[in-house]
């Protein structure tokens, strides 16, 4: 719509008294600060179902994980006989029993804290890894992008789940909840990296950059103003998602043996347990997986809103 | 009439002023796979306060690269500056520090581009963009700094500012954005705007209010304005002198009243021969001869010369004076024009 065609709209709706929103753009008039990119995604995730559905998720499978004691209905998981082993789903127990005869229920709310400390801590040391020396490679190219990329390709060469196995087996760290994360992030930051230094490239050669250049702005101005918040909308996403590859991988490290160790509780350990009594009782795969699935779910849900928050031509 | 700058002596309303821009044989070369291609070859040109000078020529002619040189964004690699001096209120940018440099872009010189779309970053709001001048370089706050912002949108004539400081720059029209870009570039009433082919984005309308208005702010705020671009209805609309490029070279300058009428260089005339004129209507155009030059591979003596109509070689051309040997040095024809030509005084018919 040009603005001619603006302004005589805008004309005929005061004369007719009426308001189409087509003519008068979306403003806060009551705001005279200046909006900045996150209070402007801000305003625009909140009118975003998509983002409450995986909000509401989220918090309360981190409610869950601050206070499991609510959500188990006070039941121990550690409270076990065998005498109830694998029985089915009642109305008494929601979740049925597992092999040790312990209240399922109570074991996959436990599960959550490990499983989401693990996902969350490992794709943050990811984000701050990739998105760090993403942009330093980027933004500076040459001799700095060459090495950097480089020792890249080197934690390439080890897929993520060998070399955990690696660190973990070397008892370097231990085998904790932090040592885990930790080790999966060692080897996990590479795409991210790859990412921020792709996009950081295309955004650097862009017509605005040059014109911030031309306008006297600051090589920090241009890298925290321009190209990163132009940079991280695709690695936000990868984000997401990768929280959910991050807790399978944390399963499957524990099934190999080098993850978390029992009696600690997590999806990974149920799951990998569960597996095994597939045909007798299939409750024991179905719900930490529902509950897994799930959690993944609502962290997409966010990063899919967040990043059509963070990019202005993706809104209606 | 000019004012007395480009070494023009003329009778300007104004009266002389010193040049506040200066650029002094500048030379960039861009390394490429394929060679070495020489984009600007020694150009000087100054521009005074209130003065509007064009730099007119076609694509590939450097008018655009001797620009970025010097708003300092170039890409260097592969382009590399290999001689000249860029005199700002009589201090080298090209020897200045990076950080004074960025001091005097914004506030010292400024520069307006082609594609507003493209030159406005799309995550933040037209608004924010414009008050981000004042930000980077005065620390203005956040409040002041949208204050300063719908002020501007006003001065470049955005309708109803205070509603749209929050909009994004996919929602404005391509003459709006522009209009942007201007606010931008004005906000720290520089001292030089450059202007690089700031209507060629646009339909014929909405050119003539851009231009309406560059003027305008220049009346306003006595800024000197460098114009480039390949229109030469702008050039002959706004500009007080006007400086032709070919080959990286300026082939002509003078005032544009003078160059326009009677030009003073074979390609010039090309140029102005080139012109769709309503009376010769259902006439064809006559364009120039062969192809512009390749810039790795200028061809020797005077780079127009084989696509010239009046170039003379062999036995025809006295001695220092032979179209593909002897370079034209940039002389003064008459009083006040310029030209690279070995025979200006025939083109011009004096």
């Amino acid at each position: 719509m040009s603005d001619q065609q603006q302004a005589d709209l805008r004309k005929d709706e005061v004369e007719a008294g009426t308001t189409t929103g087509l003519a008068s753009p979306s403003v806060d008039p009551a705001s005279d600060r200046q909006n900045s990119l996150w209070s402007d995604a801000w305003k625009q995730l909140r009118r975003n179902v998509l983002f409450w559905i995986g909000a509401v998720l989220g918090l309360l499978f981190l409610l869950m994980a601050l206070f499991p004691g609510v959500f188990s209905r006070g039941v121990d998981p550690r409270d076990c006989s065998l005498s109830r082993s694998g029985q089915a789903p009642s109305s008494e127990h929601w979740f049925g029993f597992d092999q040790q005869g312990c209240d399922y229920l109570a074991n996959v709310v436990h599960g959550a804290r490990n499983s989401l400390i693990i996902g969350l801590l490992a794709v943050v040391v990811i984000l701050l890894m990739g998105v760090v020396v993403g942009a330093l490679s980027g933004f500076f190219g040459g001799w700095i992008d060459s090495l950097l990329s480089r020792v890249a390709d080197i934690f390439y060469a080890l897929p993520l789940i060998l070399g955990a196995l690696v660190v973990l087996r070397s008892g370097f760290l231990g085998r904790g909840v932090v040592a885990v994360a930790i080790a999966l992030a060692a080897f996990g930051w590479m795409t991210a990296m790859r990412l921020v230094r792709s996009q950081v490239i295309a955004v650097k050669s862009s017509d605005y950059v040059a014109a911030a250049r031309a306008m006297g702005a600051s090589n920090g101005r241009i890298l925290v103003r321009h190209i990163l918040p132009n940079a991280v909308a695709p690695v936000l996403v990868y984000a997401t998602i990768t929280i959910g590859v991050l807790i399978a991988a944390e399963a499957t490290l524990t099934f190999l043996g080098v993850g978390l160790q029992r009696p600690a509780i997590s999806w990974g350990l149920q799951i990998d347990a569960g597996q095994r009594l597939l045909r007798i009782a299939p409750h024991l795969v179905l719900f930490p997986s529902l509950i897994l699935t799930m959690t993944v779910m609502a962290f997409v849900m966010m990063g899919d809103a967040l990043r059509d928050a963070l990019d202005p031509r993706q809104r209606s | 009439m000019s004012t007395a700058s480009m070494s023009v002596p003329s009778g300007s309303a104004r009266g002389a002023s010193a040049p506040v821009l200066e650029v002094q044989d500048l030379r960039v070369q861009f390394r490429t796979g394929s060679g070495l291609v020489n984009a600007v070859n020694g150009v000087s040109y100054t521009v005074s306060e209130g003065e509007t000078v064009a730099i007119l020529g076609e694509s590939g002619s450097g008018k655009s690269v001797s620009a970025q040189a010097i708003m300092g964004i170039l890409d260097m690699p592969p382009a590399e500056i290999t001689s000249g001096r860029i005199m700002f209120e009589g201090r080298d940018l090209l020897t200045a520090s990076a950080e004074e440099q960025r001091k005097v872009r914004g506030p010292g010189i400024s520069m307006i581009f082609q594609d507003a779309l493209s030159s406005l970053n799309p995550v933040y709001s037209v608004g924010f963009q414009i008050g981000e001048m004042f930000r980077a370089h005065r620390g203005t706050s956040r409040k002041d700094a949208k204050k300063l912002a719908i002020e501007l949108m006003d001065r470049v004539r955005i309708p109803a500012a205070a509603q749209r400081v929050d909009d994004y720059p996919h929602q404005f029209s391509g003459g709006m954005r522009q209009r942007v870009m201007i606010a931008m570039a004005i906000a720290l009433d520089p001292r030089i705007l450059i202007a690089d082919e700031p209507t060629t984005a646009l339909d014929v309308t909405v050119q003539a209010q851009v231009m309406d208005l560059l003027k305008d702010l220049q009346r306003d705020t006595g800024m000197g304005l460098v114009l480039i671009t390949h229109d030469l209805g702008v050039v002959n609309e706004v500009a007080d002198n006007v400086a032709v490029m070919y080959a990286g070279r300026i082939v002509e300058r003078g005032t544009v009243d003078d160059v326009f009428g009677n030009p003073a260089h074979p390609y010039t005339e090309g140029l102005m021969a080139s012109i769709p004129m309503l009376e010769a209507k259902g006439g064809r155009l006559q364009p120039i001869g062969g192809q512009p030059p390749n810039l790795s591979s200028i061809p020797s003596g005077c780079p127009f010369h084989p696509r010239c109509p009046k170039r003379r070689l062999g036995a025809d051309a006295p001695p220092g004076r032979h179209c593909a040997e002897d370079v034209p040095p940039l002389r003064l024809v008459v009083p006040g024009r310029e030209a690279a030509c070995h025979y200006s005084e025939e083109v011009l018919g004096v």
